[in-house]
């Protein structure tokens, strides 16, 4: 299902640092389309720093990022959506005073004859949404209204909407109820199989083992290692967390 | 559908209601408010306070702010501030005033009056206008000084170059054309104010019943019908009521005679002529559709709207805040040079005094027409709504002979009164975070 010949995206060498602390510190990761690989790490790590920079919120200091084998350069969230990358925010990055249609198009409204088109934009909103969370039924107040799964669903509606290519998810489930969380299982199983390559920022350990390939850790800014989820047990991952170091039987 | 399907449904609906009494409640508080002003006036002035010579009064005098205002709405939605909008209208009005009295003359070699002339002089006009906000906005997108801080300083270079412009002289003005903006001598008279009184009742109904079919082609529940038509027949009522009321306001006798002689012919006997609209409270109500067109249709309205509701998301969403801002206070600046052009038609001047203080009458007329200064949220006919309420208070307290001063102490304690009610009405309705 992988196709392992060439990568989707490869991230070689990625530093980023704030008045002096070091928040990514030469890191490389890779994805390959139809694959997920999950990254993982104590809070303040830097996972959500470092897919900043593929997502074009933060412009890494050092490194280079390879699309599709070529080298890009990623200035701010357009250039990324120019890419087919799509990502969906730890902090969800919604406007609270916009109901959920015109947040789930923001930056790419559907327009009629130059005009914004409300109606369509909302058809298509209920469309999606209701694939993704049938019970959503919001559609006319700011998301400020909104629960926190809520606005969690229309956070990740909004990435999975524009036929991405690359999905970024950064703690997509944190918010969500039991059924919420397995819908979103089964649509990164969907997406998946679609070929897209998926970076998944997950802290429960065991969505990892269920829905990654693969698993990169970091610690203190530092990749620690990736892994075959396939080959370790979720002890295996643990101990990288917690130690910073891969395990004495997998330092291959 | 489950049961919890079903509760979702009904506590959507018990909350949509609000949501909508929301928006119709702040509207009716300010027609409450105008409509007390309106009352307590008219009583204490024995009736004078809404005859058609004041009614036109007050519109004419709510122009320039009104205009400004509505700028003002986007600049505040966007998180930012424009304390300049005086000094831009003193500087544009500055401009303005030597283009056409002594600049363009000299370059064209033309008569007094030569309407080519005033046609550049707006141009250049609201040309520079734009450019001086697109300054501001550039400094304030692109360089990250604060709004508050650029403007203040605007406040103070635009307001003295606009001195040195004109050497500190007073240029009077005097092109009949240019007067047209300005109010009394710029009218469309009855006939033709009753015709695109029915024209904009029309187009009125035609907007509702567009936007009713666009949403059930989608399937959407629509308002039934019968709020449609009250809605429909309240805009109509109040279009004609007040083109109507215009239009019985008579042309003084000698003034028309005076008409008549500038074009050689005799008035004949018995000849009246009522006012009707002015030119410059159209201006304002063009000003006032499009800007509320731009604010809901348009992807640049609905940006400045998220940026103000949460600046980052509007990075992340793709949006160049940059060029936003820039964007914004050219506009800002745009409105400022029109605003200018009718404040000196309607001075038949422009004095360097032109415009001040006027930034914070700007400021409250939006914040008063519920522009909230955190950002994300206000509307258009909120802020024109407010300046009416102000010019209003203002013009009826003179008619009673209350002192300058005192009418200032009064509108700004009502700027505080009117975002004191508001907050405690977000409070009571639990809206308030
Ligand atoms: N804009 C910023 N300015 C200064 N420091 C920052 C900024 N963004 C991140 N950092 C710092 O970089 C480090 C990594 O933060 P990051 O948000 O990437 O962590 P994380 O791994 O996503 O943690 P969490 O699991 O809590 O989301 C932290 O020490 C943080 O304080
Ligand atoms: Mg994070």
């Amino acid at each position: 299902m992988i196709d392992r010949t060439k990568p989707l995206v490869e991230m070689r060498d990625i530093s980023i640092s704030f008045g002096g602390i070091k928040a990514v510190d030469q890191v490389s990761i890779d994805l390959f389309p139809g694959e997920v690989v999950g990254l993982l790490g104590h809070n303040g790590a830097g996972k959500s720093t470092l897919i900043k920079c593929l997502s074009g919120a933060y412009q890494k200091d050092h490194g280079q990022i390879l699309v599709n084998g070529e080298e890009v350069e990623i200035n701010n969230p357009r250039d990324a959506r120019d890419l087919n990358i799509e990502t969906i925010y730890q902090t969800l990055a919604l406007a609270d005073n916009l109901d959920a249609a015109s947040n789930l198009f923001l930056g790419r409204e559907i327009k009629k004859r130059g005009i914004v088109d409300d109606a369509k934009m909302e058809a298509e909103a209920r469309k999606i949404m209701g694939r993704l969370n049938p019970n959503f039924r919001k559609f006319n107040v700011p998301v400020s209204a909104l629960s926190g799964g809520q606005r969690q669903s229309v956070a990740i509606a909004r990435a999975v909407y524009f036929n991405a290519k690359i999905l970024i998810m950064d703690e997509p489930t944190a918010a969500l109820g039991p059924h919420e969380t397995q819908m979103v299982a089964e649509l990164i199983q969907e997406l998946k199989a679609q070929g897209l390559g998926i970076f998944l920022i997950e802290h429960d350990i065991h969505n990892v083992m269920k829905l990654c390939d693969r698993a990169s850790v970091m610690k203190n800014g530092q990749l620690v290692g990736t892994v075959d989820v396939k080959t370790v047990t979720d002890d295996d991952i643990l101990a990288m967390i917690i130690l910073g170091k891969k395990p004495g039987h997998l330092a291959a | 559908m489950s049961d919890q399907g079903l509760s979702d449904q009904s506590s959507v609906n018990r909350r949509s209601v609000i949501d909508t009494l929301e928006i119709d409640v702040r509207l009716l508080g300010m027609l409450m408010a105008f409509a007390a002003v309106a009352v307590v006036f008219t009583i204490w002035t024995g009736g004078t306070f809404v005859g058609p010579r004041n009614v036109f009064n007050i519109a004419v005098q709510t122009v320039p702010v009104g205009i400004m205002a509505c700028g003002m709405v986007f600049v505040i939605v966007a998180r930012h501030i424009d304390l300049s909008v005086g000094s831009m209208l003193a500087m544009c009005s500055a401009i303005m005033a030597m283009c056409q009295t002594a600049w363009l003359p000299t370059v064209f070699g033309t008569e007094f009056g030569n309407s080519a002339v005033l046609a550049a002089t707006v141009v250049i006009g609201l040309a520079f206008g734009t450019l001086m906000g697109a300054v501001t906005g550039w400094l304030v997108g692109y360089q990250r000084i604060p709004s508050f801080i650029v403007t203040l300083g605007g406040l103070f270079v635009w307001r003295n170059v606009n001195w040195f412009t004109t050497n500190g002289q007073s240029v009077s003005l005097t092109d009949p054309n240019l007067l047209m903006f300005g109010g009394t001598e710029g009218v469309l008279g009855s006939t033709a104010s009753w015709i695109l009184g029915f024209v904009a009742s029309a187009v009125a109904v035609w907007g509702i019943v567009a936007s009713r079919r666009n949403k059930q082609s989608h399937g959407f529940i629509v308002k039934p019908v019968w709020a449609e038509t009250v809605m429909a027949g309240l805009i109509i009522g109040v279009i004609l009521f007040f083109v109507g009321w215009l239009s019985r306001y008579p042309i003084p006798a000698a003034k028309l005679k005076r008409l008549f002689e500038a074009r050689g012919e005799v008035m004949p006997d018995g000849y009246t002529a009522m006012h009707g609209l002015p030119i410059s409270v159209l201006i304002l109500i063009a000003v006032g559709v499009l800007m509320t067109v731009v604010a809901r249709k348009t992807t640049f309205g609905r940006y400045i709207f998220a940026t103000g509701g949460n600046p980052d998301a509007a990075e992340l969403s793709g949006i160049n805040t940059r060029v936003l801002t820039v964007k914004i206070f050219a506009l800002m600046g745009f409105l400022c040079a029109l605003a200018a052009l009718v404040a000196q038609a309607r001075l038949q001047s422009h004095g360097n005094d032109i415009g001040m203080l006027e930034e914070l009458r700007v400021i409250a007329a939006a914040v008063i027409g519920g522009t909230a200064l955190a950002g994300g949220v206000g509307t258009i006919y909120g802020a024109i709504l407010g300046a009416l309420i102000m010019q209003s208070l203002q013009s009826g307290m003179a008619m009673v002979g209350v002192d300058t001063p005192f009418q200032n102490i009064v509108v700004g304690l009502v700027l505080i009164i009117a975002v004191w009610v508001d907050i405690l009405y977000r409070k009571r309705l639990g809206l308030s975070k």
